[in-house]
C-alpha cells in the first residue's frame, strides 16, 4: 500500500495529462477547487477520434493502455463536460470501464443518476436528497424559480452544464496549437534514420497545412510518446515565419540526436505553436532565394536577402541561442562599457542603422570587467610610470590623457562589485616599452585597465 | 659524358617544377579572381595578383599571445575592412568572447552595424557558425577568432570560402607557431603574424603615436614570405611600410625559395 499525497497525485495526473496529449493537444487536469474535482483529466477530443478509429475505438485503447501503466480508469464519453463527468464516476462498472453518451442524450442518460453526478458539494446533494430529489430525473422537470431559493443558483448551473443548455468552458493545460499533425507507428521506432523520416513525415503535412492558412510558424514543436508513458519535447524557434518542410528539417536534424528515444517512441506530434502571416509570394521569393546559386549573389536583394539570412539567423540561433546572435547598436552613455547595445539580428527594413559619434581612438578590445592594476603614479593627474598587469611589469614611455569620463548622474551608481569605484574616470592611453598600447583609468584613486589597443 | 649533359641539372629542373607549382596556385583563385588592394605598395607587391585575394582564407595571429592580440586584431580589422570595402552585406563574427570594442571599428573602415555577432561556447562552434556563414550569399565576409585551429578545420574554411567567392578571416587568439619560422602548414591563403613594436618618437614626442607593427607574412599562396614594419595611421586610415625587414630566418627562406 503507497501513502497517499495530494501533491504527489496532483503530479502524476500532471504526467498523465502530459502523456494524454497523444490522443488530443487538449488535455486538462480537473480544478481541484470543484467539488469532487483533483482526480480526473479532461480530454476534448473533437476532431480526434477518426484517428484512432473512432469514439469507441478510442476509448477501449485509452483504458487498455492505461490498464498496462497499471491504472484503472473509469471514461465518460458525452457532449457536454457535465454529462462525461457524472457517466464516468455514476455509470460506469469495473467490468464496463466506458459509458458513451449518445450525441444529444444528456437528459436521457443522466436521469436514472443520483444529483451528486451534477458535480455539487456534498453538503448540497444531502440537502436535496432531504428535499426528496435524489435523482436528476427528479430535479430536471422542476422549474428554477422554484428551486432556486431553496437550493441556490448552483443546482441549476450545473444541471444546464450537463443538459449543453449553457456553456462550460474548461481550459487546456497547454494552449492548444491550432497547427498539429500525428503520427502513430505500428511498431515502436527508435533509430535515428527512422526518427528523421517520421519528422521529414509530420514536416510535409505541416507544413501544407500552414500553406492553405497563409501563415507561417515561428515556434515549434515536435513530442514524442515513448512505449513507457514518458514523452520527450524537442521546442525549435525561427527567426522568421517559415512553413518550408526542407529548411526546418535540417533545422530539427541537429537537434533529433538529443531526443533520447528510450525504449522506443509508438506516437509523435509535431505543432506550430507561433503563427505569422506568410504570403505566397513571400514563399515564392524565398524559394527564389534559396534556388539562386550561393555563388555570385547579384540577384540576391531586398527581401530576398532577408530571407536568406533569417534562415542563417535561424541556424545560428538554433545552435547557440537566439540571445547570442545579434547586431550591434549605439547606445548613448559616457561610459565605454555602456555604449553598445544589442540589436536584432535581422533588423528591419526600415529600420536606420544609430549613428556612432565621433570619439577619440578607442581600444579594439574591451575587457567585460576593468581588471585593478599596480600603477606607480608620477605626477598627480599624470599617467602612472610603469604598472603591473597579468604579472608582467610594464613601463610605460608614452601616454595621451586624461580623458574624462562620469557616469550618467541620472542612472543608479556603477559601482562595480569587483572592485572598480562609481563617479568619474580618467582615461589614459599609454604605450609600453615593446609598443603595446593598453587604455588605463584612475578612478578614486586606483588604477585600472580597460581596454587593449592597436 | 655526353649522355650526362642531356640532362637538365638538378637545379634547373627544381626550378622548372617550382615554377609549375606556382602557376598552379595562382591559377586556382584566378577564377572569378578578386583581389583588394592593402594601399601599401610594399605589401601589395608581395601578394600574388597585386593585393589580397577576397575569395579565401586567411589567417592572423599574434607575435606573442595575449600581449599582440591588440596589434593582431588591428591588422585583422583593416585586413577585414578593405577586403570588404566594396560588397554590401553583413559580416558574421563568430567569437567565444565577447570583448570585441564597436565604437573602434569605423576607424578601421568596419562599420559596426554591419556585424552579425554570434557568441559561441567553443572553438567548434565558432567553426561551425564559420562554415554555416560561408553557406549564406548575403553576407560580405565571415571572422572567426578561435584558440587553435586544426589543419582540416582550415582547409574546409578555405574549400568553403572558395566555392563562394567569400573571404573568411580567422584570427588566432593564441600564438600558433611554436618556433620562429612559418609555423605548421596552412591550407589558408595567407597567413600573418603582428607584433607591436614602439611607435617612431621623432613624429610625436612623448604622446602615443601612430601605431607600428612587426608584421610577418608567414605563408602566402603562389607568394614568398616576408616581413614588413607598417605603420598605421589613425587619422587617414591608411597603411604605410616604413620598412621591409630582413632578418636570417627569411633571409634563409628566399634563398631556398
Amino acid at each position: 500500500m503507497a501513502e497517499q499525497t495530494p501533491a504527489a497525485d496532483r503530479a502524476a495526473l500532471e504526467r498523465l495529462a502530459e502523456w494524454s496529449t497523444r490522443y488530443t493537444p487538449w488535455t486538462a487536469v480537473e480544478s481541484v477547487s470543484e467539488p469532487g474535482g483533483g482526480a480526473g483529466l479532461w480530454l476534448d477530443i473533437t476532431g480526434c477520434a477518426h484517428l484512432f478509429g473512432g469514439e469507441e475505438a478510442l476509448s477501449r485503447e485509452l483504458v487498455a493502455r492505461l490498464s498496462r501503466f497499471g491504472l484503472s480508469a473509469r471514461l465518460g464519453l458525452a457532449d457536454t463536460p457535465g454529462a462525461a463527468w457524472a457517466v464516468a464516476r455514476y455509470a460506469t462498472q469495473a467490468a464496463q470501464p466506458v459509458c458513451r453518451v449518445a450525441p444529444g442524450e444528456q437528459a436521457a442518460a443522466l436521469a436514472p443518476l443520483p444529483v451528486a453526478a451534477l458535480r455539487l458539494p456534498a453538503e448540497r446533494a444531502e440537502l436535496l436528497r432531504r428535499l426528496g430529489l435524489s435523482r436528476v430525473a427528479d430535479l430536471d422537470g422542476l422549474p428554477p424559480a422554484a428551486l432556486e431559493p431553496r437550493v441556490g443558483p448552483e443546482v441549476a448551473r450545473r444541471l444546464r452544464q450537463a443538459l449543453g443548455q449553457t456553456d462550460e468552458p474548461v481550459s487546456p493545460r497547454r494552449p492548444v496549437p491550432a497547427h498539429l499533425e500525428r503520427l502513430a507507428f505500428g511498431e515502436p521506432i527508435g533509430a535515428p534514420d527512422d526518427l528523421a523520416r517520421a519528422v521529414e513525415t509530420l514536416l510535409g503535412r505541416l507544413c501544407a497545412g500552414l500553406e492553405r492558412a497563409q501563415a507561417g510558424g515561428r515556434r515549434f514543436c515536435l513530442t514524442a510518446y515513448r512505449v513507457d508513458g514518458s514523452l520527450a519535447r524537442l521546442p525549435l524557434g525561427t527567426a522568421r515565419p517559415v512553413r518550408e518542410p526542407a529548411h526546418l528539417k535540417r533545422l530539427f536534424a541537429g537537434r533529433l540526436e538529443s531526443l533520447d528515444p528510450g525504449f522506443g517512441i509508438e506516437a509523435m506530434t509535431l505543432a506550430a505553436e507561433t503563427l505569422e502571416p506568410l504570403s505566397a509570394l513571400q514563399m515564392t521569393l524565398a524559394e527564389g532565394a534559396a534556388r539562386a546559386p550561393t555563388t555570385g549573389g547579384q540577384g540576391a536583394t531586398g527581401q530576398n536577402a532577408a530571407l536568406d539570412l533569417g534562415r542563417l539567423v535561424d541556424r545560428l540561433g538554433g545552435r547557440l541561442g537566439f540571445a547570442r546572435v545579434h547586431r550591434l547598436a549605439p547606445r548613448e552613455s559616457h561610459l565605454p562599457e555602456r555604449c553598445v547595445a544589442a540589436g536584432p539580428a535581422l533588423p528591419h527594413a526600415g529600420a536606420r542603422p544609430g549613428r556612432w559619434p565621433a570619439r577619440p581612438p578607442r581600444p579594439v578590445r574591451l575587457l567585460s570587467r576593468p581588471e585593478p592594476i599596480e600603477a606607480t603614479a608620477g605626477w598627480p593627474d599624470s599617467p602612472p610610470a610603469q604598472f603591473r598587469w597579468r604579472r608582467l611589469l610594464h613601463r610605460v614611455v608614452r601616454a595621451e590623457g586624461p580623458e574624462r569620463l562620469s557616469p550618467e548622474w541620472w542612472l543608479p551608481s556603477n559601482a562595480d562589485p569587483a572592485g572598480a569605484p562609481g563617479g568619474s574616470r580618467d582615461y589614459y592611453r599609454v604605450e609600453d616599452g615593446d609598443g603595446r598600447r593598453y587604455w588605463l583609468f584612475q578612478a578614486g584613486g586606483r588604477w585600472f585597465l580597460h581596454g587593449l589597443c592597436a | 659524358m655526353s649522355a650526362r649533359q642531356d640532362y637538365p641539372s638538378r637545379r634547373t629542373q627544381m626550378e622548372r617544377l617550382r615554377r609549375q607549382v606556382r602557376a598552379l596556385e595562382q591559377a586556382a583563385p584566378a577564377a572569378g579572381h578578386r583581389v583588394a588592394r592593402l594601399g601599401a605598395r610594399a605589401l601589395d607587391e608581395r601578394l600574388p595578383g597585386g593585393g589580397l585575394a577576397a575569395t579565401g582564407l586567411h589567417e592572423v595571429l599574434p607575435a606573442r599571445s595575449e600581449w599582440d592580440d591588440g596589434a593582431a586584431l588591428g591588422f585583422a580589422l583593416l585586413l577585414l575592412g578593405r577586403l570588404t570595402g566594396l560588397r554590401e552585406g553583413p559580416l558574421l563574427w563568430a567569437t567565444r568572447r565577447a570583448d570585441l570594442y564597436a565604437p573602434a571599428l569605423p576607424a578601421y573602415g568596419v562599420a559596426p552595424e554591419r556585424l552579425l555577432l554570434a557568441r559561441c561556447g567553443s572553438d567548434e562552434e565558432v567553426l561551425w557558425a564559420l562554415e554555416e556563414g560561408l553557406r549564406c550569399a548575403e553576407l560580405a565576409a565571415v571572422v572567426g577568432e578561435v584558440a587553435e585551429l586544426d589543419a582540416t578545420a582550415a582547409r574546409r574554411l578555405q574549400l568553403a570560402a572558395e566555392t563562394v567567392q567569400r573571404p573568411c578571416l580567422l584570427l588566432h587568439r593564441r600564438q600558433v607557431a611554436a618556433r620562429r619560422g612559418a609555423g605548421p602548414a596552412t591550407p589558408a591563403l595567407t597567413r600573418w603574424q603582428v607584433g607591436a613594436l614602439p611607435s617612431r618618437a621623432e613624429a610625436h614626442r612623448g604622446l602615443v603615436g601612430n601605431p607600428v607593427w612587426r608584421v610577418e607574412l608567414l605563408r602566402c599562396r603562389g607568394g614568398r614570405p616576408a616581413i614588413f614594419e607598417v605603420e598605421w595611421d589613425h587619422a587617414t586610415g591608411d597603411f604605410a611600410v616604413a620598412a621591409e625587414l630582413r632578418d636570417s630566418a627569411t633571409a634563409a627562406l628566399e634563398r631556398a625559395g
